[in-house]
């Protein structure tokens, strides 16, 4: 499925313009963000939920980014998409502060994040104030929010997943609405390594069940419901204006580091077995594989060679060598494999 | 794939280095030399989010140790899964500190801590399942503290979320947390006057309903140490209405709840102390004029100036000269701790009853950044909003029960500190002047009382005598500007 070329059509984001209603004395303030840089937007989302006074207020953000794929909090993701296909599409991967599971961003899809004092937090009035705004567009949708807090179409078409983040004063609910994804963009990166993973497990959908919906575009005029009431006309933020965010910056670099990306990943153990075959003897062997990662670093790696292949010693060496390093299953594979296969000449020689 | 040929390279080189050096494969005992990639991760987050505890064993026997609970992430969850842990067994913690991320159902929460204290147990490794309402961590904490969950904290009061509960019949919805306060304080849910959604009881209305009570608060609060009235500030609001009497026609009993019976426990503290008083008269009549001359200029500058400010320095100018006056006696009468800081408190009648907020560092403040800092208080005190900081740390205390009334006290000494000034009110007076002649003077009461355990009368009577010289000749201060 093609991704249709973004045209912002002016209902989508002119959301309370249409349904201006009654001021709420909670006073709810829209905006939406100017970029499409997933980390920008993310750290802004950051920057508001530690900056603004959320007591008695409500804020919206709308925000979308090119594509990328975003893992929630607690994932792991070498499980959940794949690190190879997205470096080779030049996909980004993100963490986001907020749990949940993995979804795939681009164009097509448009996020919202609800903010509030945890007092006021609601997430399913929240995404009522959704689907009543996408019925009130389009009467004839089937548009529903599920107790697993997902829109659903038709009764089986997920067309958005929210997720969540609560601090000590504040808390935000984001949810994506995918209007116009591109279908086989997302199902290329979201497709798992095998590895053996105690990280948060994904929700029952799983995102290859993300339904095309053609019907669901363009045209949306997209209005909240007096719900919430809207006390401000929409506003577009910089999130790349350091004088509007102070701080904005560092949370962005932050966001992008590899220790919070992959170093956060909780402990997660690999097994795998690899196969090497000497080219000069034909002789052929295979290794199982046992990796312990922990803080995105290779904790313990052990090998266990089927034949006598290799001392126990310079296995151990070998190992030495990986312990410490960052986890990436293709270069560490890769790398043993090299090194198993060297050393293994070089010991062949000498004996 | 130059990264992999180089390190296997590397690995190459090093794991063959040996086995050229001697011809026949040999196991050799190398340094491995790897380098380990350091996890060099700092999260230099603003400190309202995050502030990363240095880990220190602590010694110190601080107090009890709290049973820190998960509470209600709201949404009728009941488990919540623990992902990561920012501190340890051991580490120091200060109220607001994160203390571990728990995931539930796609959210992710992040728990901060209420009290200040040492962490002496976690309850959950990392991925267990923690209960909502069951201990999560045990903090030794400084003072004691009722056993409460971890409430989130917007501005002005605790929110907590809900939880639908109903027991014994009471339709009344309340938080565990909730609850247990009402039961402490002897409260009945259904006399409190709900203002949450849905009718749900909330902490404050618990509070509200007490403070209507007692006209006070529950704690951490330092309590009255004047037998007369709660005094108020000096040039602040004018006192509160008074309260309509009401003809009941019997008797009521009540047990003592929250304000009273925490003052029953610090005066019994309090008493134990051997007090001695000493009173004086002090001639304000400069002071006064000192004072209208500079209302003006601190105006400009939107401060108010009252008498208290002077009143505070020169007591911090006197305890410098006689240090024993802000010190600390360990219980065990042992020690004597002289104190560094002037942290001089002043009572204060708030929305949330008598609270004795300090000003700390007297002795580096001047009198405009003193008045600065009342303010401050007093604006606080009025909101209801006093913090720990502001309430603890004190070393020496006025009262002044002059702005209601009176002019002699016998003040109560507020452990533990060893001194304390009551004032009374200001009033023009007939006196002698240096020639003899009757004149109007502005003359205001001090009642001290000093621990007599290590301050003797005639110390006492020299501090205040120090004290009345700088406000009976204000430019003497002059003389110590720095």
């Amino acid at each position: 499925m093609v991704v249709s070329a973004w045209t912002t059509p002016p209902c989508l984001f002119s959301a309370g313009l249409h349904s201006f209603s009654k001021l709420t004395e909670e006073g709810v303030l829209i905006f939406q963000s100017k970029s499409t840089d997933i980390h920008q937007n993310l750290a802004l989302e950051d920057w508001i939920e530690s900056n603004v006074d959320l007591t008695n207020r409500r804020l919206f953000l709308l925000w979308r980014s090119r594509a990328a794929v975003v893992i929630g909090r607690h994932q792991n993701p070498w499980a959940e998409c794949n690190q190879e296909a997205m470096r080779n599409a030049g996909v980004p991967l993100a963490r986001r502060r907020s749990g949940g599971g993995t979804v795939y961003h681009d164009i097509g899809n448009l996020n919202l994040t609800f903010f509030s004092c945890r007092k006021l937090y609601d997430r399913q009035r929240n995404l009522k104030a959704v689907t009543d705004a996408l019925r009130r567009a389009r009467p004839e949708l089937d548009v529903r929010a599920t107790e697993r807090l997902d829109i659903v179409l038709d009764g089986k078409y997920k067309i958005s997943g929210s997720a969540s983040r609560l601090s000590r004063g504040a808390s935000y609910h984001h949810c994506t609405l995918l209007h116009s994804a591109d279908g086989s963009a997302l199902r290329s990166v979201l497709r798992p390594q095998s590895l053996v993973s105690t990280a948060t497990p994904p929700p029952v959908l799983s995102p290859t069940h993300l339904p095309k919906v053609p019907k669901l575009l363009n045209a949306v005029s997209f209005c909240f419901s007096p719900e919430f009431g809207v006390s401000s006309p929409l506003a577009v933020l910089d999130p790349s204006d350091e004088s509007l965010f102070p701080g904005i910056g560092r949370i962005a670099s932050e966001l992008r580091s590899w220790e919070w990306t992959f170093g956060k990943t909780p402990k997660f153990t690999v097994q795998t077995e690899i196969n090497l075959s000497d080219d000069l003897t034909l002789e052929r062997t295979t290794a199982q594989l046992h990796i312990e990662v922990k803080n995105g670093l290779v904790s313990s790696i052990d090998v266990t060679f089927q034949h006598q292949w290799l001392p126990q010693r310079l296995i151990h060496e070998l190992c030495g060598v990986l312990t410490g390093e960052r986890f990436c299953p293709h270069l560490n594979l890769a790398l043993l494999k090299t090194a198993a296969y060297l050393v293994y000449n070089a010991f062949v020689l000498v004996r | 794939m130059a990264a992999v040929t180089r390190g296997s390279f590397i690995v190459f080189r090093r794991l063959l280095s040996q086995q050229y050096r001697c011809r026949c494969f040999r196991p050799q005992c190398v340094s491995s030399g790897r380098s380990v990639q350091t996890l060099a991760f700092t999260r230099d987050r603003t400190q309202r989010r995050f502030a990363w505890r240095t880990l220190h064993t602590n010694t110190v026997n601080y107090g009890p140790v709290v049973q820190f609970k998960l509470s209600d992430i709201g949404e009728g969850i009941m488990e919540v899964t623990v992902k990561e842990w920012y501190v340890k067994e051991g580490d120091k913690v200060s109220q607001f500190d994160s203390i571990c991320e728990v995931q539930s159902d796609k959210a992710s929460v992040t728990i901060t801590s209420r009290y200040d204290g040492v962490i002496r147990k976690l309850y959950y490794e990392v991925d267990a399942t923690a209960q909502v309402g069951m201990p999560l961590v045990d903090i030794e904490t400084e003072s004691k503290v009722i056993q409460e969950e971890d409430v989130v904290e917007t501005p002005a009061m605790d929110q907590e979320e809900h939880t639908h509960q109903e027991i014994k019949g009471h339709k009344t919805q309340a938080t565990p947390a909730v609850r247990r306060l009402a039961m402490e304080n002897n409260i009945k849910l259904s006399e409190v006057v709900a203002t949450g959604k849905d009718g749900r009881i909330l902490k404050e209305d618990i509070l509200n309903f007490l403070s209507k009570q007692t006209g006070a608060i529950l704690p951490p609060a330092p309590m009255q140490h004047i037998q007369t009235p709660p005094p108020i500030p000096v040039a602040i609001k004018p006192a509160p209405a008074m309260p309509k009497p009401m003809f009941t026609g019997k008797d009521v009993t009540e047990p003592l709840k929250g304000f009273h019976k925490a003052m029953v426990k610090t005066m019994t503290a309090a008493l134990k102390i051997p007090h001695f008083g000493y009173c004086d008269e002090v001639d304000l009549s400069r002071l006064v004029r000192v004072r209208k001359d500079l209302q003006p200029v601190t105006q400009a500058q939107g401060v108010k100036l009252s008498y208290m400010p002077f009143f505070i320095k020169a007591a911090s100018l006197g305890l410098l000269h006689f240090p024993s006056l802000n010190a600390s006696l360990d219980d065990a009468c042992q020690n004597i701790t002289y104190k560094a800081s002037h942290n001089i408190g002043l009572a204060m009648d708030t929305s949330q009853g008598l609270l004795v907020p300090n000003v700390k560092n007297v002795q580096m403040l001047s009198v405009l950044e003193i008045a600065l800092e009342l303010n401050r208080l007093q604006t606080l005190g009025a909101a209801g909003q006093l913090g720990t900081a502001d309430l603890t740390g004190g070393t020496f205390t006025l009262s002044n029960i002059g702005s209601i009334g009176g002019t002699y006290a016998k003040p109560v000494i507020l452990p533990p500190e060893v001194a304390i000034g009551a004032l009374g009110k200001i009033q023009i007076l007939p006196r002698f002047d240096a020639s003899g002649q009757v004149t109007a003077a502005h003359i205001m009461k001090v009642s001290w009382s000093a621990d007599h355990r290590i301050i003797d009368g005639a110390t006492m009577c020299r501090f205040s005598n120090l004290w009345r010289e700088y406000l009976e000749t204000p430019e003497q201060m002059l003389l110590h500007l720095k």
